[in-house]
């Protein structure tokens, strides 16, 4: 009887925990659906504004890193932008679009330490 | 059956590209880079000059300082002065005389620098790289730029050595070639072959000085070749300005706010 209460409890324990990942990921998802659009319209700063958000709603989300990056490189934050891409091939090492942002990404920023060398 | 699975596999294929497109987003972007030198305390720049070598072909100095200067007139919030282009090679000249009238310095310098007699032999011929170096010593000359910033209002003074020789490189080189095949059908395939091919080099070294002291704030070097097919006759002047397009992006983003063009993937 016991068991089956501790059972119950585990389950009840991780169907919470999937409903709250599963909430945090909705979130995190309209904030980067939001971000989108706004940087289509050239709105980079709330772009980056909301792709913040979405990070800190859900650290695991390799997508907000990505454009994070995006951002960060458009406003000229070299140092963060490397971090956010970084953090977005952490999370998805087989996600080719990021690669390839990364690659691109890198190629500027080798040169420009490679200027400062 | 087999039929049905190809069917269902491009159906299966299709749904799977359709599904990542719509989470893709193409965004155009421009990453901004930040001068390599802090230009911010003058308000004018003077092209004053050049040392150059190789080839007679193309006036060097004169060209070198006509195009900086129209380019920075464009991409720089500098102001450009419009004054004579100096030949450095006469200033050399009188450095190095100078310096022959102190002996405890001629004893010193004469290894590395040439005399008087040996610039007027040189100005007939031309320069190597190696002898260009020779007169470097001008850019370390802290009270003749000094001076020459005193008498400009104190700008930022650009200078330096410009080689450009022509240049000459046989070997194996891949080409395209179209061919039509039995049916008509154009194919394009690569081609091996030996060929001589002949072009030209340049390599400057600018040298930014700071009008106020004389004192050289930054350098930079480059080396760029091109070459044709030795059936192309491209003059001289054509492959200088090609060579320094190529150059002129970097030796701006030196002095003024670059940015680069290109896309990202927006991720959803």
């Amino acid at each position: 009887m016991m068991s089956v209460r501790i059972v119950l409890a585990a389950g009840l324990i991780a169907s919470l925990a999937v409903t709250v990942y599963a909430d945090e990921r909705s979130d995190a998802k309209a904030q980067v659906e939001f971000g989108i659009s706004v940087a289509q319209a050239g709105l980079w700063q709330e772009a980056t504004y909301r792709w913040e958000r979405a990070v800190d709603i859900d650290p695991s989300y390799a997508a907000a890193w990505n454009n994070l990056g995006i951002a960060y490189e458009h406003e000229g934050l070299f140092k963060k932008a490397l971090e956010a891409y970084e953090k977005a091939l952490d999370l998805e090492p087989r996600n080719l679009m990021i690669q390839e942002n990364y690659d691109l990404f890198r190629e500027i920023n080798d040169r420009l330490d490679q200027d400062a060398g | 059956m087999t039929g049905l699975t190809k069917t269902l596999g491009s159906v299966g294929l299709l749904l799977f590209v359709c599904a990542c497109t719509n989470n893709l987003y193409e965004v155009p972007i421009e990453t901004p880079l930040q001068p390599k030198l802090d230009v911010s305390a003058f308000q004018r720049v003077l092209i004053a000059g050049f040392v150059t070598g190789g080839t007679n072909d193309v006036d060097a100095n004169l060209e070198t300082a006509r195009l900086l200067r129209s380019q920075l007139r464009t991409e720089s919030r500098l102001d450009v002065i419009d004054s004579e282009v100096i030949d450095l090679f006469t200033v050399a000249e009188d450095e190095s005389a100078a310096s022959r009238d102190a002996p405890e310095v001629e004893s010193t310098e004469k290894t590395t620098r040439p005399n008087a007699d040996e610039l007027d032999q040189e100005e007939e011929k031309t320069l190597s790289e190696e002898e260009l170096e020779a007169y470097e010593h001008i850019f370390a000359n802290v009270s003749y730029w000094r001076q020459l910033g005193e008498e400009h209002q104190s700008p930022l003074i650009v200078t330096g050595t410009v080689y450009f020789t022509p240049h000459q490189r046989s070997g194996m080189v891949t080409r395209e070639r179209e061919i039509y095949d039995d049916f008509g059908r154009r194919q394009v395939v690569p081609i091996r072959a030996y060929r001589d091919r002949r072009g030209y080099v340049l390599s400057p070294k600018f040298i930014f000085i700071d009008g106020r002291t004389g004192v050289t704030l930054y350098t930079e070097r480059y080396r760029e070749e091109v070459l044709y097919d030795v059936s192309q006759n491209t003059p001289a002047l054509s492959s200088y300005f090609e060579l320094m397009d190529r150059l002129l992006p970097s030796f701006l983003g030196a002095l003024s706010d670059q940015s680069i063009r290109g896309t990202r993937m927006l991720l959803k």
